[in-house]
């Protein structure tokens, strides 16, 4: 039994190992200062990312993600949050098929989605853009805001806004007055999901961007083809600090506003 | 200030019939409750006053204005929930400035009125806190600060007092009624608890299955009681199936199964015509005595005590007169009667009501 428990560990230790050593090995590379990734390292240095700043395509890919991932966040949001409010506080004929539906991106492969767009927008006669590029990353990052958002709405008692409008204040102002601040840590959680799936995704955005555009991870996947330039590393590690430190920071926002309001 | 009238409102719920037609006056200035179980629409009926419903059919009308079509937000109401909906991220101060907010009180004047309204809740010294700060107690007079700060034309109450625990739910029912007495607004209150709607109420509408069943004073529905229903939920009664024998000026003389005739006063059995009737003794009034008491003006019979329920200063009894079985609550005078005893029960037939017959 003891021997059991043992191995188990020992095994979870090596998954987790598996895991992130790779991650670790990129992070310490992007710091050394030769030009070869290998070990020993033989010098701490901030070159790679300095001449990654100085890389105009990374440069331009960067901005397009982050743009992208902007847009998307926005968009995400601002329709996450009516569709639930609707979802949850209208009565909406089939509101169930619609929630499936709408949640249904999440269960769908994410490969199967791309395509099924893609030859979608064929049959109409459109062509790749980056508003189509814009629209995939919204149909992907919608469930995660919704699913986060509606959890949050649900838990908001009707009552408080009933007392709101009985008060004097129109739905409108109800709506902006109470229920938007109580579920505020909901929406920048949805939100920053959004931003992150956004900035991380690889498998839609190769097939819908169109020609000449590059966002970090297609940007990366392409210089791969080439060559294993350090300068990887050291967008790695920005990507990396990105993507864990921004839902980091969320989460302490959402903390900190969870605690001012008291729920 | 405002009278409230709803003239035959209904509501359905698809083709359940919430509240059959109702009708209602509420005088300016009276604590009108409504009364009544669980599900027999007394909710239903507060959120057609309050706007946060639409009858279906009917008319309601705030200080003689029909109100059907304006929203909840404009009919400067008070409303205080039972979970009283406090908004958590606003500190007490902001939310019982809330509704001022909304109405054209100047800047300079919102912080006095608030604190007016904290003292009048008598919790002058927590406007910085946070309603998670409250206790539930605290919390509840907080949520009327707040409907009252408005001086709303009508305040309205859903079971306020329920979330409550049962010594708090004393203190806070005198302290709602010295508050309502003090601004005297027209005030709707609801609750399923006999004893504070007896309590508190000016008027009271009992209430079954979407129906009112009597309006009245605490004093009238709780004497002279329209109907059985209203006879069992304010108290415990016996309802004794007897016959009418003749209808006089002063009393009706009404023949009841083992205790004999009982002359019930004429305005405690309004309704009742020869022929079948039913006599509600109240549990209260029903005294059990000594076998061998004299009981001078009084209607008894011989019975035996089957159960006994002591509850402190009372004590309640389940005794078997003839082949009825009959409640009795009597204050404890000495030792309560033991289960077997053979003990007479006596009432007063002025203590009774008369009901018609089926
Ligand atoms: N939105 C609704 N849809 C369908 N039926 C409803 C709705 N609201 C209330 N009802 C029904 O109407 C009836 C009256 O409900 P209401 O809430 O007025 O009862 P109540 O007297 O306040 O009861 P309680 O003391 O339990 O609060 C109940 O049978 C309830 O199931
Ligand atoms: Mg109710």
């Amino acid at each position: 039994m003891r021997w059991g428990w043992q191995a188990i560990r020992l095994w979870t230790v090596l998954v987790y190992g598996f895991m992130f050593l790779p991650v670790a090995v990129v992070v310490l590379l992007s710091f050394n200062a030769s030009q070869f990734g290998a070990f020993p390292m033989t010098g701490f240095s901030l070159r790679w990312f300095v001449e990654l700043a100085q890389n105009d395509a990374i440069m331009r890919a960067f901005r397009t993600s982050i743009v992208l991932g902007l847009l998307t966040a926005a968009i995400s949001t601002t329709l996450g949050v009516l569709a639930s409010l609707a979802l949850v506080r209208y009565r909406v004929p089939g509101a169930n098929a619609i929630s499936t539906l709408l949640i249904a991106p999440i269960l769908v492969p994410e490969v199967v989605l791309a395509v099924a767009l893609l030859l979608f927008l064929n049959f109409l006669g459109l062509h790749k853009s980056f508003a189509l590029l814009l629209f995939g990353h919204v149909i992907f990052t919608l469930p995660f805001v919704i699913l986060v958002v509606q959890a949050r709405l649900i838990a908001i008692r009707r009552d408080v806004e009933e007392a709101a409008m009985s008060l004097g204040a129109s739905p409108v102002q109800a709506f902006f007055q109470i229920t938007l601040p109580l579920m505020l840590p909901a929406v920048l959680a949805g939100a920053l999901f959004a931003f992150t799936i956004s900035f991380d995704d690889i498998t839609g955005t190769l097939f819908w961007k169109p020609g000449g555009v590059e966002t970090v991870p297609t940007q990366i996947f392409a210089m791969l083809r080439n060559s294993i330039s350090p300068e990887i590393n050291a967008l790695g590690t920005v990507m990396i600090v990105m993507t864990v430190g921004l839902p980091l920071l969320g989460a302490a926002i959402a903390r900190h506003l969870a605690r001012k309001s008291g729920t | 200030m405002s009278s409230v009238v709803l003239d035959n409102i209904v509501k359905r719920f698809g083709s359940f019939t919430a509240v059959h037609p109702t009708s209602l006056e509420i005088p300016e200035g009276t604590f009108l409750t409504l009364l009544g179980p669980s599900g027999c629409g007394k909710t239903t009926n507060l959120r057609m006053i309050a706007g946060l419903l639409d009858p279906t059919e009917g008319e309601i009308l705030i200080g003689g204005r029909r109100v059907n079509d304006v929203p909840i937000h404009k009919r400067n109401l008070g409303i205080v929930f039972q979970n009283y909906a406090l908004f958590p991220h606003k500190s007490v101060a902001d939310n019982v400035a809330f509704g001022l907010k909304y109405r054209d009180v100047p800047k300079s004047e919102i912080a006095g009125r608030v604190q007016a309204a904290l003292d009048l809740v008598q919790l002058p010294d927590v406007g910085g806190r946070y309603p998670r700060e409250l206790s539930g107690g605290q919390q509840q007079r907080i949520a009327l600060a707040r409907a009252i700060v408005i001086e709303p034309d009508v305040l309205l109450l859903d079971e306020p007092l329920s979330a409550l625990d049962a010594n708090l739910r004393e203190d806070m029912r005198v302290e709602l009624k010295r508050i309502q007495d003090k601004i005297g607004v027209t005030t709707v209150f609801v609750t399923h608890d006999q004893s504070e709607a007896l309590a508190m109420s000016d008027r009271i509408v009992v209430m079954s299955a979407g129906r009112v069943e009597q309006v009245g004073t605490p004093e009238e529905v709780y004497n002279r009681p329209a109907s059985e229903f209203v006879a069992n939920f304010l108290g415990a009664s016996n309802i004794l199936e007897s016959r009418c024998t003749d209808t006089g000026r002063d009393a009706v003389q009404l023949d009841v199964p083992v205790f004999g005739a009982v002359p019930v006063p004429v305005d405690k059995a309004p309704e009742v015509r020869p022929g079948p009737a039913k006599l509600v003794l109240r549990a209260e009034k029903l005294l059990l005595l000594a076998e061998d008491a004299e009981a001078p003006g009084m209607v008894t019979a011989p019975a035996v005590v089957e159960t006994v329920d002591y509850q402190g200063q009372t004590v309640r009894y389940f005794i078997r007169a003839g082949d009825r079985q009959l409640q009795a609550i009597n204050m404890i005078d000495g030792h309560p009667f033991a289960k077997g005893t053979q003990v007479t029960a006596a009432f007063r037939p002025r203590d009774c009501a008369g009901l018609p017959g089926a």
